[in-house]
């Protein structure tokens, strides 16, 4: 199974979810809602084939062959 | 009356920028753009005064760093994200929503951009875009052409704010049409935030004269020499602005008028001269 993490090849674990791919590439434990369990706000989101996904549904959404997922949060901007 | 000679607005010099139902001491908005660094980013957003900044929406990288968002938030000031990059009203919609759910701000300062050479508002692609989000329950503040016409079609659709550009994105050329940022503050209803192409302090002072609500800018500041110094100055000539357009400028006239009084002159007039 191959995904696109962030414009690169990804190979999802049996069962990876959402939540488990946040919580990875940030190294912060997120809760069952997604919100960040040492208390910060988390800052990120995610869209899954150029549609979002809320931070709720995260833990509900299983990563699938072929879906293009990008993280994204704010840099600095104009 | 030149329509850049209009009075005072009769808002006092003490009256919050409100946009939406959130207000602000601050007229400056300062955009992150640009800046060389997050340390010197940090000290001119503090010397700016500012209270809402911009910030893009991109694929999340580790840096190791402070994130922008953390900074913001231990600075206390407000994130506006933008749809910097978008060409169409879809992908503007999608980095609204994206920016939505990561920072937590129905607020987004649109963008759909026609070209990448001139960085100017596409017009069609900007009103269906503003009517979307509209709808779907943003507070959408429109950067825009300086057409009076498309921002009153704006203000139409429901945007918070009509952001015109002064002349294009980082070109610093400052405000090149006065007349039509005139005659869009004299119709607008919704704040008027000048935006873009302020390259030093009399640009941002000139679009709060001409009656602008506030000023955006970044890359004034962020490519300055000394960014720091140079958002002091934009914080003092946002002020300067706004503070001589409440006080009413002189009608502008054709020929000389004395300020000094002309009776009792110790020289004798020009006839006795002559004599």
């Amino acid at each position: 199974m191959t995904a696109t993490v962030n414009g690169e090849a990804y190979a999802p674990r049996d069962g990876e979810t959402v939540l488990d791919l946040v919580a990875a590439r940030l190294g912060r434990p997120l809760g069952p809602d997604g919100q960040p369990l040492d208390g910060g706000r988390l800052g990120v989101a995610v869209a899954v084939d150029r549609a979002v996904v809320p931070r709720g549904s995260w833990s509900r959404t299983a990563l699938a062959d072929g879906q293009h997922i990008d993280i994204v949060t704010a840099v600095q901007g104009g | 009356m030149d329509i850049r000679d209009a009075g005072p607005t009769g808002a006092s010099l003490t009256a919050p920028l409100v946009i939406g139902e959130r207000s602000f001491g601050s007229r400056l908005v300062m955009g992150t753009g640009g800046a060389t660094s997050m340390a010197t980013l940090e000290k001119a957003l503090v010397a700016s005064g500012t209270e809402l900044t911009t910030v893009a929406m991109r694929r999340f990288g580790p840096t190791g760093r402070e994130s922008l968002f953390a900074l913001l938030e231990r600075l206390g000031i407000h994130a506006l994200p933008n749809t910097a990059g978008c060409y169409t009203a879809r992908d503007a919609v999608l980095t609204a929503e994206l920016a939505r759910e990561a920072l937590e701000t129905d607020w987004v300062k649109l963008e759909v951009i026609a070209d990448e050479d001139t960085l100017l508002p596409d017009p069609v692609e900007l009103a269906r875009a503003a009517e979307d989000l509209v709808g779907r329950g943003f507070v959408v503040l429109a950067y825009t052409n300086d057409d009076p016409a498309l921002a009153r079609r704006l203000e139409d659709l429901g945007v918070a704010a009509v952001m015109p550009a002064g002349a294009p994105i980082g070109t610093g050329l400052g405000i090149l049409n006065p007349h039509n940022i005139g005659l869009i503050v004299s119709r607008a209803s919704v704040p008027v935030i000048l935006d873009a192409g302020v390259g030093t302090a009399s640009d941002a002072c000139l679009a709060m004269e001409l009656g602008c609500d506030a000023v955006l800018l970044a890359t004034a500041v962020t490519r300055a020499q000394d960014p720091v110094g140079m958002a002091t100055a934009m914080r003092y000539a946002v002020e300067a602005g706004f503070r001589a357009r409440h006080a009413g400028r002189i009608p502008r006239r054709t020929l000389a008028l004395a300020s000094s009084p002309l009776e009792g002159m110790i020289a004798g007039s020009r006839e006795e001269d002559a004599l």
